[in-house]
């Protein structure tokens, strides 16, 4: 089963949250973000040429125009490869664990993997962001010298940063997960 | 629970037979290691079993059936498979179908004793490459590297088991595909090690080789740590030279190589060999240098345009002092002091230039034989050269010590007599400032003395900031040629290149990815490595370097600079300051 439904993130942008059940013990959720828009990639580039052209016509040398170039092409290589994030997925197995992706626009994937012996909880917290208050989703880990602290906090989807109903719809579907486990775990 | 079964993708397009592997009844977990195919007679079976069960300490059985239908569907085999749980007992028993079509499969579990509830049997098929979880090493290792073979093979949790495991039972995988022994198994093949007579002979040779080269070494350390060398001016001047510490840097490094030990763990053995890329790397760089230097007489060159270097920067000194003797910047300082600073500094420059030249003459030999330590690798060159430079930079040394010297005088004069100004005094009793009655004369003397001092301070500041700022550019080029040396002493070589080349090697976990899916079919799954990121292989397996990190923070260095006290360069052992 899979459907999509049109999300918006706290500055008010669009996400599409793609939801995928494979069976009953495994679902995944897709959240994407809008691609770079041509716009603003073509405001920076030309920003960054004027003002090259601005000190050039000021020092006369021609390495400044060629610095821009350089700074603007590696700039967006790097903008592209480490930071701008396309695509952020949540894959959720019973009793094997959770696994967190983020695709980044270059193609490159970054990857983590919770065992479920590990999870304690998945909840949605609050937190202050800039002159804000945000709900984000994380995952409690579990303390493995004491056995109801939380040794660790995981935010997910910390790039798309979605709105507290976008969160509403994972929260429930994960904790259906987690309700089954438990009850499996607690009498085999 | 969801009940998952592990399943090499090297046994996917296996023909029928029986699925041997280990079950995990904690997690629910069947872990198929080979597929024993047909014809087979039970018993034998069972002896290969019952070895490597003694081999590896792991507990592997019979944990199904496996049918892989090429053909027409054959009803006799489904009946033939059935009936051979009853040969193999275990609970659950797996029967595991590949179709024609060979996209979907069909696995079953079934319960013996208890028929099963309705909802239990949920089966995830999980796919993983045999070789790759062999071979790879999860990070943070899940088993302490200490725990003794044979003493008590806790296995791990979670899936870590699943690795644990799969490397436990290497016995399994040493049969050969095209061996004619009793059973045929399917599973993970390594092509082979090429045989070739060189390796053959460098493996034979390496174990007399270490030993000689051992004992060469020792003896170079007994010859290190002979008492003549104990003695005051040469123990001082090997605490002080950075070459002398990159030597003994080395030769620990060599004498770890060179050791006849075994490495126990794979955390030392990557330590090793770490160590031999990291001597290897440096030699290379250091016979580039040499053959750089030695080629088409450019020592020359270098020591004719060292000794001019040299006198220039004494003239641009002498320079300095002379703007600094007048009035520097428009600010009006007290003549005599400033004339009688500037003569004394001016002096000395003056010696320094005659020391210099009587030198010029065996610049040139003194640089070839520099030049030949380059073979000792690049960063013997290099900690020569700093030390060179910390040589040739003496006199400005000497300028700064003088200044920050007469500079903290004056500062802590001023503080004494500033708390006499206003009736106080320093209790060394009681570690505290205590008020105190003083004589008029006292006070009257310690008053002029105040004053007289203040209005010196701006002169003597001024020649203390000057030559701190100089000191300092010394000390950077230093740090940075330490920090060059440091990189090129520790950067964990051998590991960036398993991590480039074989990124299932150092795994920080595991990923999956969900593979084409039909409803009423079992959920299969696709487990690959997930490699550690190139900043974790350099933290984890740096190797460690010879003590040379930054003293002082930026606040305590700009506090020690405004109270005087002398700044020595970054690289100082830490044994010195106990």
């Amino acid at each position: 089963m899979e459907d999509e439904r049109s999300f918006s993130d706290i500055c008010g942008g669009r996400l599409a949250l793609q939801r995928r059940y494979y069976s009953p013990s495994c679902r995944e959720f897709c959240l994407s973000c809008p691609r770079l828009s041509l716009r603003s990639l073509t405001a920076v580039t030309c920003t960054v040429w004027l003002a090259a052209y601005g000190l050039f016509s000021l020092c006369e040398n021609s390495m400044i125009l060629s610095a821009a170039i350089f700074i603007t092409l590696l700039g967006l290589l790097g903008y592209l490869h480490f930071v701008k994030i396309d695509q952020e997925t949540l894959l959720i197995i019973d009793s094997l664990g959770i696994q967190m992706t983020s695709s980044y626009a270059s193609g490159k994937e970054s990857t983590t993997f919770i065992e479920m012996g590990k999870v304690k909880d998945i909840v949605i917290n609050e937190a202050i962001y800039m002159q804000k208050v945000i709900y984000y989703l994380c995952i409690l880990l579990k303390d493995p010298v004491e056995p109801h602290g939380i040794s660790q906090v995981v935010p997910v989807f910390q790039s798309a940063k979605p709105r507290l109903d976008c969160l509403i719809e994972v929260y429930r579907s994960c904790q259906e997960i987690l309700a089954q486990q438990k009850a499996t775990s607690t009498n085999p | 629970m969801v009940l998952k079964a592990f399943f090499p993708t090297c046994c996917a397009s296996a023909d029928s037979g029986l699925l041997v592997g280990r079950w995990v009844p904690e997690q629910s977990c069947a872990v198929v290691l080979a597929v024993a195919h047909f014809p087979f007679i039970p018993i034998q079976v069972k002896q290969l079993l019952a070895q490597v069960r003694q081999d590896s300490q792991v507990g592997v059985a019979v944990l199904g059936t496996w049918c892989h239908r090429r053909q027409e569907p054959e009803e006799s085999l489904g009946h033939f498979l059935e009936g051979l749980g009853a040969v193999f007992p275990h609970e659950p028993w797996l029967r595991l179908c590949r179709e024609r079509g060979g996209t979907f499969w069909r696995c079953e579990a079934t319960h013996r004793q208890a028929p099963c509830p309705p909802g239990e049997d949920q089966v995830m098929l999980i796919f993983y490459d045999q070789r790759q979880v062999l071979l790879s090493q999860l990070h943070p290792p899940a088993v302490p590297p200490y725990r003794h073979v044979g003493a008590d093979p806790t296995s791990p949790g979670g899936l870590a088991a699943v690795f644990h495991t799969v490397a436990r039972c290497e016995a399994l995988f040493r049969s050969d595909r095209f061996d004619e022994g009793p059973v045929r198994l399917s599973h993970w093949q390594s092509e082979g090690v090429e045989a070739s007579i060189l390796a053959e002979l460098a493996k034979r040779a390496s174990g007399p080789i270490c030993l000689l080269l051992a004992g060469l070494l020792s003896l170079v350390s007994a010859v290190g740590a002979c008492r003549v060398f104990k003695l005051w001016p040469l123990s001082f001047l090997g605490s002080k030279l950075s070459t002398c510490e990159q030597l003994r840097h080395r030769l620990e490094h060599l004498r770890l190589i060179f050791s006849t030990k075994k490495a126990e763990n794979p955390a030392q053995l990557m330590r090793k060999a770490n160590t031999v890329a990291s001597v290897l790397l440096d030699v290379a760089l250091g016979l580039l240098l040499l053959s750089w230097l030695h080629g088409r007489s450019r020592i020359v060159h270098l020591a004719d345009t060292l000794i001019p270097v040299a006198d220039h920067v004494a003239e641009e000194l002498q320079h300095l002092l002379q703007w600094l003797m007048g009035a520097p910047a428009g600010l009006k300082m007290n003549r005599a002091l400033d004339q009688v600073l500037g003569r004394f500094f001016l002096y000395h420059i003056h010696l320094w230039i005659s020391y210099i030249h009587l030198m010029s003459p065996f610049v040139e030999h003194i640089l070839w034989h520099v030049g030949l330590s380059a073979c000792l690798g690049l960063t013997v060159a290099l900690s020569l050269l700093s030390d060179i430079i910390a040589l040739l930079t003496f006199h400005i040394y000497c300028f700064y010590v003088y200044g920050a010297r007469l500079y903290r005088l004056k500062i802590h004069g001023l503080s004494s007599l500033w708390r006499l100004f206003r009736g106080k005094k320093w209790n060394a009793l009681r570690r505290r400032v205590d008020s105190c009655s003083y004589d008029l004369d006292q006070l009257f003397i310690g008053t002029l003395l105040f004053t007289i001092l203040l209005f010196l301070l701006p002169t003597t500041a001024l020649y203390y900031l000057v030559f701190t700022l100089l000191r300092l550019l010394v000390v950077a080029v230093q740090g940075l040629i330490h920090l060059l040396v440091d990189l090129i002493n520790s950067l964990p070589l051998y590991s960036l290149g398993l991590r480039l080349c074989r990124p299932y090697r150092l795994a920080a976990g595991v990923k999956f990815r969900v593979l084409e899916h039909e409803a009423g079919r079992p959920l299969r799954l696709l487990m690959q490595i997930n490699p550690l990121p190139y900043c974790r292989v350099v933290h984890t397996y740096r190797l460690p370097s010879c003590g040379c990190h930054p003293q002082h923070s930026w606040g305590s260095l700009c506090r020690r600079l405004f109270s005087g006290e002398l700044i020595y360069p970054w690289r100082q052992r830490s044994d010195k300051q106990d």
